[in-house]
């Protein structure tokens, strides 16, 4: 699916846990999450801690949308 | 019973002519043409009732009366197999087999099988649909082609199951199912770790899931922030609780488009909002809380913010598990016209 949208000119951030399988496939812009059933908040963890971390990884994707890249790229996330 | 077969040349290999006759439009003939000989004396216990012949160009630049007129000649043609070619690395001819073996598939429900050297753009166009046998670049290799493609069709004539591992076609992106006998070695468990211990002795070992050679895609332009409309999609299976699109928990070939306009974040099973259907994980967190799979709380916050332009007022969702390659190229181009629609110039994918 990536790579379709990305075929027809949109860019596109892969937003996943399995990198190297998106990698693989061959997505360009990867943001990793921290895991399959919960990407994007630990529910075993406190609300707030699920929102900042989830802010915080959607934040770098949306900047992801924005930066030039010369190859396939998995950009760096602090939470 | 003998089983009957229907051969597709072109002009070249049905003997009319070279390219001042590649115009040549399509004819059916009783019995055989052309490699279609040497084939019949392959073929066991089936036998090649018609050979059509069709211009390489003719093909090319009328494809769909030359379909049509070659689906006219069969209509009233019993037959069990199509066999193509082999087309070598011939770019028209090998589109043509394609072309031919598709239409005869769809719209007659036949199987069909043809042989193409991977540099004609016939293969890329058809691996997925069609039997494509992995041929020669030179028609000098006709007699071992020829042997591989009738070999393949021997296989099909007689029902048995094709591996594009061991008959030696274009992987199709399909999975077929085996059954091994039920022995302690046969268990994945055992399998995997004889794999891994070969891996460590750095001994040769065959992986069971071949990864198909990457296909690149241009990386696409960055899209300016105050500019940005940008569209979620995901693999993860999000729909509303009642899943109205009927997605499929795995190998869905169905997809669902939801309207987000005025939501700040995606409420969830309990508040009767939304769930994951996908069949490949827990749904507990995910139906606890949507968001940490499509994430509209966060872009909405961003939104905003003016962090970026806007937030495109609907989601995408199918689910991503066992779904073939094929099934999920499709449906990306399904979606893409209501992005385009919007004025989206960037997506967000999230996948589980």
């Amino acid at each position: 699916m990536v790579k379709v949208f990305e075929r027809a000119g949109f860019p596109i951030v892969h937003v996943c846990n399995l990198i190297p399988v998106s990698t693989t496939v061959g997505a360009n812009r990867m943001v990793p999450t921290i895991s399959i059933p919960y990407p994007l908040g630990d529910p075993n963890t406190p609300k707030e801690e699920q929102w900042k971390l989830r802010y915080h990884r959607v934040g770098v994707a949306i900047d992801a949308l924005a930066t030039p890249v010369e190859e396939q790229t998995v950009f760096k996330v602090k939470i | 019973m003998t089983k009957k077969v229907i051969y597709y040349v072109n002009q070249f290999f049905g003997g009319i002519g070279g390219e001042d006759t590649a115009d040549f439009e399509p004819e059916i003939r009783e019995g055989q043409v052309g490699p279609a000989t040497a084939a019949a004396s392959q073929l066991e216990d089936a036998e090649i009732t018609h050979t059509i012949i069709c211009g390489d160009n003719f093909m090319g630049s009328n494809t769909e009366e030359a379909l049509d007129r070659i689906a006219k000649m069969l209509e009233d043609k019993e037959f069990d197999l199509l066999i193509a070619g082999p087309a070598f690395q011939a770019g028209r001819y090998g589109v043509a087999c394609g072309n031919v073996c598709k239409m005869v598939q769809d719209r007659f429900g036949k199987p069909t099988v043809t042989s193409i050297n991977v540099e004609s753009p016939g293969v890329e166009m058809f691996k997925k649909d069609i039997i494509i046998v992995e041929g020669a670049n030179a028609a000098a290799k006709m007699r071992k082609d020829l042997k591989n493609l009738i070999k393949v069709a021997n296989k099909m004539l007689k029902g048995e199951q094709l591996q594009c591992a061991v008959d030696g076609y274009f992987p199709r992106g399909k999975r077929a199912e085996l059954w091994l006998e039920d022995t302690r070695e046969n268990t994945a468990a055992y399998r995997g770790v004889q794999m891994l211990i070969k891996k460590i002795k750095g001994e040769d070992y065959q992986t069971e899931l071949i990864i198909p050679k990457k296909d690149v895609v241009p990386i696409a332009d960055p899209v300016k922030l105050d500019e940005a409309v940008i569209a979620l999609v995901t693999t993860g299976g999000i729909v509303p609780v009642d899943n109205p699109d009927r997605i499929q928990s795995a190998s869905a070939t169905r997809w669902g488009r939801y309207d987000i306009s005025g939501v700040d974040s995606l409420p969830n099973r309990a508040a009767e909002g939304y769930k994951t259907i996908h069949a490949g994980f827990d749904p507990a967190a995910a139906d606890a809380d949507p968001n940490v799979i499509m994430p509209v709380d966060a872009m909405r916050a961003y939104e905003k913010e003016g962090k970026y332009a806007r937030l495109h007022n609907y989601f995408y969702s199918t689910v991503g598990t066992g779904t073939t390659e094929s099934e999920a190229a499709r449906m990306a181009s399904e979606i893409i016209p209501y992005l385009e629609e919007d004025g989206v110039n960037a997506i967000i994918l999230t996948s589980t």
